[in-house]
């Protein structure tokens, strides 16, 4: 209704417009660097250095050394600015050190470890922010991730550590089920959304909380999942037919998740610009009127939506299950996968590709933060600071240039 | 990206009056069957579980000045004809739909209190209920809830969707918890956290209002900024000074003299904590400022329509501002229970995520603060009765119990509520040419 | 209170709306300013309504330059506006709505609705409104919405008012009431612009005429102009006031609606056993004012209400209780009536619209892949063939000017192989030149044998298409009269009063 008020207010000339390209040509004139630097790419890497600098204040802020030297600030400042320094320095090569490349150590193949493991951490925030991008595609909002994680995991490690299959047949199987009962559980939220109306920000919020005390349950009961003569609610470890294999070989935990990482990256690209469900998605997503207008069924495309996310998301939990930590189901599985996931889906924009690199800087930021706590004693609570700010950052560009007084972009 | 208001809820444009003049009732069958799954769920657990014995529901504490005596009944003949009851009601509901009449609310809220006391009834066999304990404890859970609830309402009114409730919470608690413990009293600790929500919310509007980033986006990054600066602070700062900033002075329960010793309802609404009476003012105050006075009618005028309220001069942008440093600063209130109330110290995301059932009340309650207060107050209810059936031990596995009252949210929302009309504009950032 | 703009210019990036426009209107006279769809008139009129900044020249009231920097400074110097878009809430009360910005308060900000209330009944019974201070505005026709936007300016002492194509929305008859509601105010000392694309009503009414082109005003002119004349200076050349067609070839009559009765969400009975049919080859426009149950006699056809009994046969064949999709590929095309909102997604490019109702078979899919180059290929053929002005066919539908979009519209919908043709309002807010456009298609679909169902609120559209004429009132029938039934009749018939010589439902 907004929308139409102010459209009608704005000029639509009549032949003058049938003259003039309709989009605004990006002027000719103007240098490339002009271009890049009111280009969005530009802003992000900015978002990105915002992000960081607030997190170098809050490491500088609560360091000790630091904070002593800032009783004597104005008596040996040179004091207090190293202090900074070397608490910021010392956080941020902590980071890269556990992130990317170890510096430290001798050989290669530790040297190089730190990378494996951000791969390892980035394969469920990948595929898990593919199934939140998904649904934002769609118009929908999937803030149930841990809920579909839980489950997804607790139902490929019942597949796991309960049958005596051969690898070719468990793996796939433990896989496929735990992906379904994903699929199935997010579906919910699609069929009440479609049915009734029910808002699918309200239901998959509940229905995390539902599956938590399922798996729960699951857990304190021997016979379903509980590990016989266990007083913990934790099941069996995962049989070795049912394991993701390492694809580095023994020295690196990085395992077969990764590429279905990569494989879901593809399979999601092609879906959203090469298939029919993926136009539609994309139709229902942006204007679900005109979508129905012209005959696309959007309370059925809606519960598709669903049920592929949580497919995609319950394979981030698979993967933990199955991979990261096959020593048995636990009730923190999910280790805020799932909510790590919307803000790698708002970070790449909801793009297959985007999701990647947002997936990969995550993952890196993950294995790093773990690396600088224990370096540098700074919690690793910080990288969530950080995280948020960029994405935060990202969204509002005109804010990131008011800050560094750059010029705006072209209003369109 | 979606909204909170869901654009093809209506089959076509929402037009005004009928042109014919003529209108029809159309009634859902949604109400008359989730009563119906609820009765033939009620009865089935009955009827597989049958328990002997009887059930004592104690109606007042020991302290309160009028003694009321104990009731004991029968545990199965009373859940059975409290079971018995809700079929009726159904078969109520089923009889106006078929009359083409929609279920009334009072019949929804007398079935709603017949279930459950057929419910607790046959839960607590053999055992004593201390109904009194139950309900009071449930205000008292619900005061985060009801905040948080009275929060969101007032920045969605204002066409702002306020989904970084959970963050104000959090924060709130944390300011209060720091504030209290250097000041040795609680009320300076109240008062920051008011200031922590709105803090919270002065960064929802500079996002949301002032560079139209996506209010949903926008509240759930906050949400987790939150956590990420608190927790960082919890472990840097706070914990190894746990004694000078985390040891917070808390409230003690004041009873009102007179009402307090009302029975039954005098121990439940009039014997708690001042943050308790405090909320009783908010409620009235938030309600009554929303729809009696000049500040409530040019809200919800932003919420409804912000172009109109342009064009009489009302600054949309401005109001908005306001209105969600207020509501920041009414949620952020609610924060202050958790570590001015619940626990002496504040711990890493102790929220537990309560804002966001504090959003699923607001849209349950249905943008009115009357409404989403009582929402809120049936999810502390359902939050509180897990723990005394715990303590008293019931047939239920307690995961069951634990995972009630979201079950029932997805019932209300998906059956009861039906179709909310949230405010036109909600979500929806102005921009002024 | 006299108004004069002194070489207002106003631009959005590089388009300029307004250049240089001056203007003075005298107390007790009502100034008309004429100019078709996006000439600018708007614009101007939210510059001084103090909604737009201008980038150069001034405003002066009583030759007193103003600085407005928002409405409120405008109403506060006495200007009152009646927008085209009803600048009211739905949900408030009429006293609510007249006293918000400019509330009485009691105690502590208390609302002091009582004060409203007399102030709304004391200037309804000055000019004979009849308003309810109590009733919700939602609950109003439009007719008396715009008497509350009336009532609102006044109650603020507006001293000039300005009403914005105030006419679109009202039957020929209110549209009379309007003139003397007009001529009332006029006598009581204001001054009013009149924005206005209609001709007939200009005449009627107006002191004095400006006529705006491409934001520039191009000539004022006598109300004693002819229509020929007035539309000459408003688009900038002749422009043919009629549609040329042949007489229509009759064939089968292979559209027939029976009994429509449509029920919205909320229980309102919108459409009331409605009865028409269509023959192959003819054009039957729907007339009558906006909200007499057009829009839900259209989607009740396309399977987009859901409340819906009586029959709706296409060749033999029933259309109700089928979904949307099976309604189109029975060979159903729809031009709805907000493109915007249910015709295209503004953020896919034309080629992607141009796909939208045909994502589920050839030749743009094949086993659930797009066909891409298929789908360029035909969005270029239909780019040059539409005439549709845009860069290239990856150019987001939402950047593209009125006129473009409908025809981006037009040519998905007519490049399948139709049996029935509905089109909902196929020309609001589009320029004549593709208003033209629109037209010579609408003919060329019914020459080709399809039937053809237009409706429009635009009465001379109505006139210039229709073979037949069903006018709606109130959701129900009036009649159906033949293509040339005069004017004034139809306009009588708007109001819901059925002539008498008229017998029957059909021609």
């Amino acid at each position: 209704m907004n929308d139409a008020v102010t459209n009608d207010q704005a000029p639509a000339p009549s032949e003058k417009d049938a003259d003039k390209p309709d989009a605004p040509e990006p002027g000719k004139g103007h240098s490339v660097m002009r271009q890049i630097v009111a280009g969005d790419v530009f802003a992000g890497v900015l978002a990105v250095v915002l992000a960081v600098l607030v997190g170098s204040i809050m490491v500088a802020a609560t360091d000790d050394a630091v904070r002593e030297s800032a009783g004597y600030l104005f008596a040996r400042p040179g004091d207090f600015l190293s202090a900074v320094w070397d608490a910021v320095w010392g956080a941020y090569t902590a980071l890269f050190r556990g992130a990317v490349y170890n510096n430290l150590v001798s050989d290669f193949s530790t040297q190089i470890r730190p990378l494996t493991e951000t791969l390892k951490f980035a394969a469920p925030l990948i595929v898990a922010g593919l199934g939140v991008g998904l649904g934002f595609r769609a118009g929908l909002f999937n803030i149930g991730g841990r809920g579909q994680m839980l489950l997804a995991g607790g139902a490929a490690g019942y597949v796991g550590f309960n049958f005596d299959l051969p690898t070719f047949i468990h793996l796939p199987l433990a896989i496929l089920v735990g992906m379904v009962v994903g699929a199935l559980w997010a579906g919910i939220a699609g069929l009440l959304k479609a049915r009734t109306g029910a808002h699918e920000v309200i239901v998959t919020i509940m229905l995390n909380y539902v599956a938590y005390y399922l798996l729960f349950y699951a857990l304190s009961k021997e016979g379903l999942l509980q590990a016989p003569g266990s007083a913990n609610p934790k099941s069996l470890p995962m049989k070795e037919s049912a394991v993701l294999p390492d694809i580095l070989g023994d020295r690196f935990n990085l395992h077969l998740g990764f590429v279905l990482a990569l494989v879901a990256v593809a399979y999601v690209w092609w879906l959203l610009n090469r298939s029919a469900l993926g136009y539609r998605i994309r139709a229902v997503g942006e204007n679900p009127n005109a979508a129905r207008s012209a005959g696309i069924d959007v309370g059925r495309t809606w519960v598709t939506v669903m049920l592929l996310a949580g497919a995609l998301v319950g394979l981030a939990g698979v993967n933990q299950v199955l991979g990261t930590v096959p020593d048995g189901v636990t009730l923190d599985l999910d280790a805020s996968i799932g909510f790590d996931a919307i803000t790698v889906a708002l970070l790449g924009r909801s793009r297959p590709l985007g999701i990647l690199a947002a997936g990969l800087l995550f993952g890196a930021f993950k294995a790093g933060g773990f690396s600088m706590q224990a370096a540098e004693g700074i919690p690793v609570d910080i990288v969530l600071v950080v995280q948020s700010l960029i994405v935060l950052f990202i969204a509002a560009p005109p804010l990131v240039r008011a800050i560094f007084r750059l010029p705006a972009k072209e209003a369109k | 990206m979606s909204t909170l208001t869901d654009p093809t809820s209506t089959g076509a444009s929402p037009g005004p009056a009928a042109p014919t003049g003529e209108v029809v009732t159309l009634v859902s069958r949604k109400t008359p069957v989730v009563l119906g799954v609820l009765t033939v769920g009620l009865a089935l657990i009955l009827l597989f579980q049958p328990e002997s014995g009887e059930t004592t529901l104690r109606l007042a504490r020991e302290t309160d000045f009028f003694q009321l005596p104990d009731l004991t009944l029968p545990t199965m003949p009373t859940a059975w004809a409290l079971t018995i009851v809700c079929a009726l009601l159904t078969g109520e509901s089923v009889r106006r739909y078929l009359a083409k009449k929609r279920t009334p609310m009072w019949l929804v809220a007398i079935y709603a209190i017949a279930w459950m006391t057929g419910f607790l009834v046959w839960a607590a066999v053999g055992e004593t209920l201390p109904v009194v304990g139950l309900l009071a404890g449930s205000l008292a859970l619900a005061v985060p809830l009801v905040f948080g609830a009275l929060g969101g309402v007032l920045g969605e009114r204002a066409g702002v969707v306020n989904i970084a409730i959970d963050g104000q919470l959090l924060f709130g608690a944390f300011a209060a918890a720091v504030v209290s413990s250097m000041t040795g009293s609680p009320w300076p600790g109240l008062l920051a956290a008011s200031i922590a929500g709105a803090l919270v919310a002065l960064i929802l509007g500079l996002f949301a209002i002032s560079y139209f980033v996506d209010q949903i986006i926008v509240g759930v990054v906050l949400n987790v900024l939150v956590i990420g600066i608190t927790s960082f602070l919890f472990s840097q700062v706070l914990a190894p000074n746990a004694a000078d900033l985390n040891t917070s002075a808390r409230f003690k329960v004041v009873p009102i003299p007179v009402l307090g010793d009302i029975p039954l309802i005098g121990p439940i609404l009039f014997r708690q904590t001042p943050v308790v009476y405090v909320l009783y003012i908010a409620v009235a105050v938030v309600t009554f400022a929303l729809y009696r006075t000049r500040w409530g009618l040019r809200v919800r005028a932003v919420g409804e329509h912000p172009m109109a309220a342009d064009t009489v001069g009302i600054k949309v942008n401005r109001t908005r501002y306001r209105t969600i440093l207020i509501a920041g600063a009414v949620a952020g209130l609610g924060g202050a229970f958790y570590t001015l109330v619940s626990v002496p110290q504040f711990n890493r995301e102790m929220t537990g995520g309560a804002g966001y059932i504090a959003l699923a009340a607001v849209i349950f309650g249905k943008w009115d603060p009357i409404r989403a207060t009582l929402a809120a107050l049936l999810f502390g209810f359902a939050s509180n009765l897990q723990g005394v059936l715990s303590v008293i031990g019931s047939p239920v596995p307690s995961q069951f119990m634990l995972m009630l009252p979201y079950v029932v949210t997805i019932f209300a929302v998906a059956g009861l509520v039906g179709r909310s009309r949230p405010p036109a504009a909600d979500g929806v950032p102005y921009r002024p040419q | 209170m006299k108004l004069e703009l002194r070489g207002i210019t106003k631009r959005f990036g590089s388009l300029v709306a307004n250049d240089r426009i001056s203007l003075t209107v005298e107390p007790g006279e009502i100034h008309a300013l004429l100019g078709e769809n996006g000439a600018g008139k708007s614009t101007l009129m939210n510059v001084l309504y103090g909604l737009y900044r201008a980038d150069e020249g001034e405003i002066l009231l009583d030759d007193e330059v103003q600085h407005f920097t928002g409405p409120g400074d405008a109403m506060a110097a006495g200007i009152g506006m009646v927008h085209q878009h009803f600048m009211l809430i739905p949900v408030f009360s009429v006293a609510e709505n007249v006293m918000l910005g400019n509330e009485s308060t009691g105690f502590a900000g208390t609302l002091d609705l009582d004060a409203s209330r007399a102030r709304v009944t004391e200037i309804s019974e000055r000019f004979g409104f009849h308003v309810d201070p109590d009733a919700l505005v939602e609950d109003l026709p439009v007719g008396v919405q715009q008497r509350v936007e009336i009532i609102k300016a006044l109650s603020r002492d507006a001293e000039l008012l300005v009403f914005d194509e105030p006419t679109a929305v009202l039957t020929p008859q209110e549209t009379d009431e309007l003139m003397e509601i007009m001529r009332q105010l006029r006598e009581a000392g204001k001054a009013i612009v009149f924005i206005t694309h209609k001709l007939r009503e200009v005449r009627a009414v107006a002191d004095k005429i400006t006529v705006i082109r491409l934001g520039k005003v191009v000539g004022e002119a006598e109300p004693t102009a002819s229509n020929a004349e007035l539309a000459a200076m408003m688009v900038g050349r002749p422009v043919e006031l009629v549609v040329h067609k042949d007489p229509p070839k009759l064939g089968e009559e292979v559209f027939a609606v029976k009994d429509l009765r449509v029920v919205n969400a909320t229980g309102h009975v919108q459409v009331d056993g409605i009865t028409f049919s269509i023959r192959a080859g003819e054009v039957l426009a729907v007339a009558g004012v906006q909200g007499n149950g057009q829009t839900e006699l259209t989607e009740a056809i396309l399977g987009l209400q859901e409340h819906v009994t009586g029959s709706v046969r296409l060749d033999g064949k029933e259309l109700l209780g089928r979904s949307v999709r099976q309604v189109l590929d029975a060979g159903v095309g729809f031009i709805p009536e907000d493109r915007q909102e249910d015709g295209l997604v503004g953020n896919m490019t034309i080629a992607e619209n141009l796909m939208l109702n045909r994502s589920f078979a050839p030749p743009f899919v094949r086993r659930g892949s797009l066909q891409i180059d298929k789908l360029r290929a035909f969005a270029e053929e239909k780019l040059q063939q539409y005439d549709v002005r845009a860069r290239d066919i990856d150019t987001a539908c939402g950047n593209l000017s009125g006129g473009n979009q409908q025809k981006v519209v037009v040519a998905r919908e007519l490049s399948r192989d139709l049996r029935l043709l509905v089109a909902a309002q196929p020309t609001r807010g589009v320029d004549v030149g593709s208003i033209e456009f629109i037209h010579k298609q609408v003919v060329a679909t019914r020459d080709s044998g399809v039937p053809v169902l237009v409706v429009s609120t635009e009465l001379d559209e109505v006139v210039a298409l229709a073979d037949r004429i069903m006018v709606l009132y109130r959701g129900r029938v009036v009649g159906i009269v033949p293509g040339d039934t005069p004017r004034e009749q139809l306009g009588l018939m708007m109001t819901g009063e059925r002539p008498k010589d008229l017998e029957g439902d059909v021609a």
